[in-house]
């Protein structure tokens, strides 16, 4: 029996994926390298089920436009705008300089300068698929590395572009293929300045348009088509697919539908990506990499190290936070699919051999798998060494002895409430905060507060925990707080725990320490929420009170009564159950209460003639 | 089906319930500038603490700061009592707003009052206060301009309608500028008041207790469901 064969390739790539990402994520790893070890085994070097990786990898590119795509949405014109410098500047540094210290190093090993030129440019780009992929999947992609990040990829995929088109003047077969000097660069800002008026102009009364119809799968297909479209516009016009997607999304990305666009695209961009990674792996030309492994593995440490070095130095004058570091550093390290494409540019144009350029592409493959491994390391071994060396020269560590009667540990959101009134009633407590950037800020705001670990014991003694009063326990990180209440109990039994629990889970640990004085942290603001809906709704203001606070007061003793079953899921989860019924019962018992006394009659047995206080008078004699 | 869950019944009868026979409810609501409720206050848990079958003391601003009473609980502590007090000082001629919050809440229908409402029949209220103002300032020519008896009636006749037997109260007047060997005295003769309850002399020359029923004229109509005036 026939098979088609987009079938049978469907079903090679999807068990593969199905099999691999889930067996990637069970060993504690990033679904990527699921997807490349799954490219690997299924690729013309494992069990051969495909071959022709370079038409897969074409294909599964379009993932990369789709991500972009929504990398767009999730940034405004205005905040790309605020990018600006960080995009040019920082790119530039970064793409340049990785390309000229990697260039002037194979020169000095003797490599030919097409060779080193074409290597250093194509080695110093970064996979802006793994890149943003992880970015994601560790929901790093707003804070300051993510947007550097991102900022440093979208330049590379700019200068990805001029550096291909450039290639053949290096190459032997010469020139006049690069799309034609300036008639080409007058079409390139013709399209980009399309894709923008056509994006401003006319995308939104279409969309409207279309989300009129009332059919979802028509408004997926539109989104499908809007990337497509623009796409297959930069295409032509010779830049790349996954810049104009991305331009396509900054552009929808204050427009009312873009929450919309985003769960349409976001499964096609899953599985395309998915399916890049897998023509990633079988990619890797294996026969290279067995004929000369110390080579390869020179060079793919070579290039780490130096891009490495260049992108620390980068970190400190960006003032990335040290535990953003190793994500940034590694990610952009990495080699990228860009960098394919210009090796194989080059060796087409007769730039370098074809065996460089597989041996580079295989370079750059294998750069990519072992960055999530080596995300895996920095988390095990680096983050906690840069939590404890966290920019300790910025603010000073509490070294003078403190004497206030109450300490704050963590001065978040949590812990300055908590210290603001203090300080309004001349309590002035000593704040311990081990967040060196919030620090800052917080001294700029005119508060006191010192760096420092609140688990160390040394520095709790020089915060003066032996002769303070109050202990109050405000840090966010649910281990961390419960390793310094142990550690104050401890050695300070005098000391008295006011404690912010972060959940249920966290006030039940905080609870079987012996530690009362718990409050959760979402209780109270929640319930003013709640009297908000039921003034809302009609019921009178100081009702509403009264009902949240009773409420609060039986969520309270019930969350008590329950402390020693807290391993007992059933009894918690019948607990639970019970508890709203008895509250149930509680408020329709009072209502009734309440309808009893307004409909009461009078209650004497006498008759209604004679019960006036008036008719007993010989009762008030003596 | 799961196994019984060992949660406190709201509906029941609260636990941990003071049991004693003299009640004292005090209510100051600013107990740190307190100079008579504060001593009054410490010599009561004295006696509380040396036997808490005799005497209890509930400090209605330290258990509800919040201003949310917990009925059941005070119902039960009255109930157990035969002698109740109410410490507070005189604002403004009456109560501190938590006292009375108390008494709305707690002397609820159908238990303190009304047809069904005689938790508390036969029991001892007695009413310990103090005034800022000198006892003199409390006459017609003087800027309180009543005698003090004249804000009394309110207390005498709760109690009447809950079936409680109003004691002669304990009052400290002029408690500004009360010395504090007039305060001591007042908070030893408190103390022993306390002590020896029910073998007061002048409670032999109270008269018998009024009895109060109220007509149905004077209540909502029946079937009447929007709130009471």
């Amino acid at each position: 029996m026939h098979v088609a064969s987009w079938l049978l390739a469907g079903l090679v790539y999807l068990a593969a994926a199905v099999l691999a990402v889930p067996l990637a994520r069970l060993l504690g790893l990033s679904s990527i390298v699921g997807y490349l070890v799954a490219g690997i085994v299924i690729g013309p070097w494992g069990v051969r089920f495909v071959t022709d990786a370079q038409a897969m990898l074409d294909f599964a590119e379009f993932g990369v436009v789709l991500m972009l795509f929504l990398v767009g949405l999730e940034l405004e014109p205005d905040r790309l705008w605020a990018l600006r410098r960080t995009i040019f500047g920082w790119g530039t540094v970064q793409t340049f300089g990785s390309a000229l210290v990697m260039g002037v190093a194979a020169m000095a090993l003797g490599a030919d300068w097409r060779l080193a030129l074409v290597a250093a440019s194509g080695l110093a780009l970064s996979s802006t698929a793994i890149g943003l992929g992880v970015l994601a999947e560790r929901g790093l992609l707003n804070t300051t590395s993510g947007q550097s990040l991102l900022s440093v990829s979208l330049f590379q995929d700019v200068a990805a572009l001029p550096l291909i088109a450039l290639l053949p003047l290096l190459g032997s077969i010469g020139a006049g293929h690069a799309g034609g000097g300036w008639a080409g660069a007058v079409k390139a800002i013709a399209i980009i300045a399309i894709i923008i008026l056509g994006g401003r102009l006319l995308l939104r009364p279409a969309l409207r348009w279309i989300a009129r119809t009332d059919s979802p799968e028509i408004f997926t297909a539109a989104a499908l088509l809007l990337v497509v479209a623009t796409a297959t516009l930069m295409q032509v016009a010779g830049l790349s697919m996954a810049l104009g997607a991305f331009l396509a999304g900054v552009l929808l990305a204050d427009s009312e539908y873009r929450r919309e666009l985003e769960t349409d695209i976001e499964p096609f961009k899953g599985l395309l990506l998915g399916l890049f990674f897998i023509a990633v792996g079988m990619s890797i030309d294996f026969a290279v990499v067995i004929e000369q492994p110390l080579k390869i593995a020179g060079v793919v440490l070579a290039f780490l190290a130096i891009k490495a070095a260049v992108l620390w130095g980068m970190c400190r004058a960006m003032q990335i936070a040290p535990p953003e570091r190793p994500v940034f550093v590694i990610l952009l390290a990495q080699g990228g699919e860009f960098g394919f494409v210009v090796f194989q540019a080059a060796a087409q144009a007769g730039a370098i051999g074809a065996p460089a350029a597989s041996f580079l592409v295989a370079a750059v493959a294998l750069s990519m798998l072992l960055t999530p491994l080596l995300l895996v390391a920095a988390d095990r071994w680096w983050t906690p060494l840069a939590a404890r060396e966290r920019r300790r020269p910025a603010v000073d560590e509490l070294r003078e002895p403190q004497n206030a009667s109450v300490i704050i540990a963590g001065f978040g959101r949590y812990g300055q409430i908590v210290g603001r009134l203090l300080y309004a009633n001349g309590v002035a407590p000593t704040v311990l905060d081990h967040d060196a950037e919030a620090i800052d800020a917080l001294r700029r705001f005119g508060w006191r507060v010192y760096y420092g670990d609140a688990t160390r014991l040394d520095l709790l003694r020089t915060a003066g925990a032996a002769t303070a009063r109050v202990f109050v326990l405000a840090i966010d990180d649910v281990d961390r707080s419960v390793e310094v209440a142990k550690l104050v109990q401890q050695h300070f039994p005098q000391l008295a725990i006011v404690a912010r629990a972060r959940n249920v889970e966290h006030y039940y640990r905080l609870w079987e320490l012996g530690i009362r004085l718990i409050e959760r942290e979402t209780l109270d603001s929640a319930l003013m929420s709640a009297r908000s809906a039921l003034e809302t709704l009609g019921w009178e203001p100081h009702h509403a009170r009264t009902l949240a606070m009773r409420f609060r007061r039986h969520n309270v003793e019930q969350l008590r009564a329950m402390a020693p079953h807290r391993q007992n899921e059933a009894l918690l989860i019948a607990a639970a159950k019970q508890g709203r019924r008895q509250l149930e019962e509680l408020f329709a018992l009072e209502r009734e209460q309440a309808a009893r006394r307004r409909d009461r009659a009078g209650w004497s047995d006498l008759g209604e003639e004679s019960l006036s206080l008036e008719t007993k008078p010989a009762a008030r004699e003596p | 089906m799961a196994d019984p869950v060992p949660l406190p019944d709201l509906l029941s009868v609260p636990q941990g319930v003071p049991a004693a026979e003299v009640l004292v409810i005090a209510a100051h609501p600013a107990l740190e500038q307190s100079r008579v409720n504060r001593r009054l206050l410490q010599a009561a848990r004295a006696l509380a603490a040396t036997d808490g079958a005799r005497v209890a003391v509930r400090d209605l601003y330290a258990l509800y700061p919040d201003y949310v009473i917990d009925v059941p609980v005070e119902q039960a502590a009255l109930s157990a009592a035969r002698l109740v007090v109410w410490q507070h000082p005189i604002h403004w001629y009456s109560m501190p707003p938590l006292m009375k919050l108390w008494i709305d809440d707690v002397l609820a229908f159908g238990w303190a009052y009304g047809p069904e409402g005689r938790a508390l029949r036969g029991k001892d209220l007695w009413l310990v206060a103090s005034t800022g103002g000198p006892e003199d300032s409390y006459r017609p020519e003087s800027y309180n301009r009543y005698f003090f008896d004249a804000f009394l009636p309110a207390y005498d006749q709760t109690a009447a309608l809950c079936g409680l037997r109003f004691l002669p109260p304990l009052l400290l007047h002029g408690a500004h500028r009360a010395s504090d060997a007039e305060i001591q005295g007042h908070a030893t003769v408190y103390a022993q008041r306390l002590s020896s309850w029910p073998d007061w002399a002048e409670i032999e020359a109270l008269p018998p207790c009024v009895e109060c029923a109220v007509p149905a004229i004077a209540r909502p109509a029946p079937g009447r469901t929007e709130r009471a005036a």
